[in-house]
């Protein structure tokens, strides 16, 4: 693919229908592999789980290799190098949050979903996320009025300390609350990724510069290099919130075209969660 | 008669015991529950005379002289005075006075060492115990035997601790020699001794007029009994719900003997008071609400909400969280230090009270509280102002009861050139930041005294308080007077078992500066200033949480003055060593 291709084409409908596939097929994975999750069961064989059914259904690289966090590692507490992201031995149990999060490539399309639940119940874990669903919609208001990225992530940050949390996307490499993905492809050989598909890198890197060039960033955060209004094209939000040892996020694709965003799909599992609790109070 | 004539009047009566005539003293309705009220040495029955007549209203309060004291027989002979004959009297007048029913026993001293043996040897007959400063002797022999077995620096000083109390145990077993103190004169300087030490005035009936007798008698309840149990201690357990009194400041019985009570009593209660070892003649009214209270709540009888709360808080449970069932007060509590506090607390267990101007996020702040500990209360109040912060401190004594802990933080911050000030700048920042503190330290202080239980007061200082800054001239000397008045209050409120501490946090990463004001700029170089002090507090990232926890140590450790970061420490400790380096940094302009 040459550096003259949009790392996705917003205006061309069945292109996005591709991604929106398999971002469903994402999500499938995650209520399925959810479903499954019991007590005692690790954070490496949940990702062994993901990374098998998805390999099952057609993906055949990766922007990263699937990440599960349980506990209090929902929200990165004690973090402090890299390498305590990575999937461990920490056992599920019951009451405890999870995070699944996959960031598959099928056939050169790609997606990035985080997904969060508890086993069980848990009044914290449902407090925050009833919470989240307000990063949704403020996301994507202040995207809509071109605020800048940086402004937006300033914005979040504000929501957040009102309502009492801890901005935990700042824990990401980059501090990033977003970034953007699209199609990916290149020389260098498929599937391999610890945790990063090489492809992946590589794609990155190129955006990097070409978009540094440009005066603007595919990673989305607080700092001086996101002080730029929405960049056209399909970005990966993730807002991470976390309570004491409880942490919770949703990561999905937001369609962002010259004038206007959209959230690629409205037919989610959060989303669904979000609107049943609302009916219910 | 009326019914407050019956409850009042004293009906004495004598009741055979073993092989001696006890005086029994009854007050209240005899259809009601039974209070027995046991006197220690060298005492008689007239040392209960206040809460006495303080339960004889809703109880039926049966009170005798122990043999060897007061009105009853003198047995002469050590023998006469052991565990056994003691027990035989307890059920003699227990028989005469409730006979088929389940008393409540309350015991003070040597009232609470025998009232220990019977709820472990005859539990059938207690409905409930309360132990005032006297402990089970079998249990005291165990714990000294393990912290000899394990002589941590602790063990060893708790142990040192008690045998230097002990002293006059040590002296009555010597023959004769006590005995004759009595009874040359002992009692006068006992009493002033007694007024001196623990402020227990003398009044008709205790000291009582046969001390001299009653100490030369009761001296046999030492020589029969200490070292017998001493030396071969017996395995003493009860399932009698029990609440142990623990007066702080005694002078005989320390405190830290109830260590590893809970595994021989599995329904137990702690109760701290800071008072001395006569704590029923010093604090009557808090061991007879006290009383009352355990005695509602083993029966299941109606609580209100501070009661419950009361219970709850003296409970001694293994998962027990160090602030179950106390109250929290904490004002400025819709953000920063004062949100992270309300949160710690509320996390260890506490009921928290969080205030703030901004209703909105005081209601936040309680909700958030109640996810981690129990439901929380918000209240909007502005600190400044005398009269809300009177309806205030009203609002929470009538609808959740006196707190424990009432943290002083709203505050707000000001920066700029002292001319700059405007008096109206200056009457802002005192207002809030000084006025506020004397507001809830007055009104909440008044409730604690009150109530007698004691409590903590934390206010908010700052590392301003000591390191003067050309740049903060209201500010700091708000905080300085905070820090001082902190200091003040702590000497004063000592006595009554109140805490005070300030806190001195330093730079931490909170809301404060986007809120200051920068006085003399104009709206834009305002918000720059703003902007660019944020941003430092954010790079030097220590969080509110970190200060949270210090107050909540300052609690624990009843600590006066706490830097909290470590350029706060710093600063302290060269305000201390050298001012003029400080005075120096002074005049740095860092705003």
């Amino acid at each position: 693919m040459s550096n003259k291709v949009a790392l996705a084409r917003t205006d061309d409908r069945a292109e996005l229908e591709r991604f929106r596939e398999i971002q469903r097929l994402c999500y499938q994975c995650a209520d399925e592999v959810a479903a499954t999750l019991e007590p005692g069961v690790t954070e490496r064989e949940a990702c062994r789980r993901m990374r098998r059914w998805l390999r099952a259904h057609g993906v055949d690289d990766w922007l990263h290799t699937p990440f599960a966090w349980f506990g209090d590692r929902t929200a990165f507490r004690g973090f402090k190098v890299p390498t305590q992201f990575l999937p461990s031995a920490a056992r599920l149990a019951e009451g405890m949050p999870y995070i699944l999060d996959m960031a598959p490539v099928k056939k050169g399309y790609s997606a990035d979903i985080g997904y969060g639940g508890v086993l069980g119940e848990n009044r914290v874990w449902e407090q925050l996320d009833t919470d989240l669903a307000a990063y949704r919609t403020l996301i994507l208001e202040l995207v809509r009025e071109r605020r800048t990225f940086a402004d937006i992530y300033a914005e979040v940050d504000a929501l957040i300390e009102r309502q009492g949390y801890d901005n935990r996307h700042r824990k990401y490499p980059g501090r990033v609350i977003g970034h953007q993905v699209g199609i990916i492809g290149g020389m260098l050989p498929k599937g391999v990724g610890f945790p990063f598909g090489v492809r992946f890198l590589q794609t990155i890197g190129r955006e990097l510069v070409k978009e540094r060039l440009a005066g603007r960033s595919p990673l989305w955060n607080g700092a001086k290099q996101s002080q730029h209004p929405p960049t056209p094209g399909l970005w990966a939000v993730e807002p991470h919130i976390g309570f004491r040892g409880v942490g919770v996020k949703f990561e999905e694709l937001l369609v962002v075209t010259e004038d206007d965003a959209y959230w690629l799909d409205d037919d989610l599992p959060h989303v669904h969660r979000w609107a049943a609790r609302k009916a219910m109070a | 008669m009326t019914d407050q004539n019956i409850s009042a009047a004293v009906r004495t009566r004598r009741v055979r015991g073993d092989g001696v005539d006890l005086a029994v003293y009854e007050q209240g309705d005899p259809a009601r529950p039974t209070v027995l009220l046991m006197h220690g040495y060298p005492d008689t029955h007239a040392v209960w005379d206040e809460v006495a007549a303080e339960l004889a209203g809703r109880y039926h309060v049966v009170r005798y002289d122990v043999r060897g004291a007061g009105a009853s027989s003198r047995p002469f002979g050590r023998k006469r005075y052991t565990f056994d004959y003691l027990m035989a009297d307890m059920r003699a007048v227990l028989d005469a006075t409730a006979p088929e029913r389940k008393v409540h026993l309350v015991g003070h001293d040597w009232g609470s060492i025998q009232s220990w043996e019977a709820a472990c040897t005859m539990g059938e007959r207690f409905a409930s115990f309360t132990s005032i400063s006297g402990p089970c002797l079998d249990h005291v022999a165990r714990l000294t035997r393990e912290n000899l077995r394990r002589p941590t620096p602790r063990n060893v000083k708790h142990s040192v601790g008690q045998g230097l109390r002990s002293w006059y145990i040590y002296f009555f077993q010597t023959p004769l020699l006590p005995e004759v103190m009595w009874r040359a004169g002992l009692t006068a300087p006992f009493t002033r001794a007694l007024e001196l030490g623990e402020g227990v005035r003398p009044r008709e009936g205790h000291p009582a007029r046969t001390m001299p007798r009653d100490g030369a008698a009761g001296v046999g309840l030492y020589r029969a009994n200490m070292l017998q149990r001493m030396r071969k201690p017996r395995d003493r357990r009860t399932d009698v719900p029990t609440q142990v009194i623990v007066p702080t400041k005694d002078l005989f019985v320390s405190p830290h003997l109830v260590a590893g009570l809970g595994d021989r009593v599995p329904t137990l209660s702690l109760r701290p008071i800071a008072a001395g070892h006569w704590v029923v003649r010093s604090h009557p009214e808090v061991i007879a609400r006290w009383i009352g209270e355990h005695i509602t709540g083993v029966t299941g009888g109606p609580l209100t909400a501070a009661e419950s709360r009361a219970l709850r808080r003296a409970r001694v449970a293994p998962e027990r969280r160090p602030f179950e069932g106390s109250l929290v007060v904490v004002t400025g509590a819709g953000s920063g230090i004062g949100r992270a506090t309300a949160l710690a607390f509320a996390e260890r267990g506490a009921e928290v009270v969080a205030a703030d101007l901004d209703l909105p996020s005081a209601q936040r702040t309680a909700e958030l509280a109640g996810l981690l500990g129990p439901a929380a209360h918000a209240f909007q109040v502005d600190v400044s102002d005398a009269a809300a912060m009177e309806d205030f401190a009203k609002a929470v004594l009538h609808d959740l009861g006196v707190p424990d802990v009432v943290v002083n933080n709203a505050g707000i911050g000001m920066a700029g050139p002292f001319l700059g000030h405007s008096v109206e700048d200056w009457r802002r920042v005192l207002d809030v930041n000084l006025w506020g503190v004397i507001h809830g330290s007055r009104l909440f202080a008044a409730q604690m005294v009150e109530r007698g239980q004691g409590g903590h007061i934390v206010n908010t200082a700052s590392a301003a308080a000591f390191t003067p800054q050309r740049t903060l001239p209201a500010y700091a000397t708000s905080k300085a007077a905070v820090l001082m008045l902190s200091e003040c209050l702590r000497a004063e409120l000592r006595g009554k078992g109140i805490g005070v501490s300030a806190i001195c946090p330093g730079i931490v990463n909170t809301n404060i500066t986007r809120t200051s004001r920068f006085v003399g700029l104009s709206d834009d170089e305002q918000r720059q200033h703003q902007h660019r002090a944020s941003r430092a507090y954010a790079l030097r990232n220590f969080g509110p949480e970190g200060v949270a926890k210090q107050i909540v140590a300052a609690v624990q450790k009843d600590k006066a003055v706490v830097p909290v970061t470590p350029e706060a420490h710093l600063s302290y400790l060269t305000a201390r060593l050298s001012p003029r380096v400080m005075r120096l940094l002074a005049r740095f302009d860092v705003g």
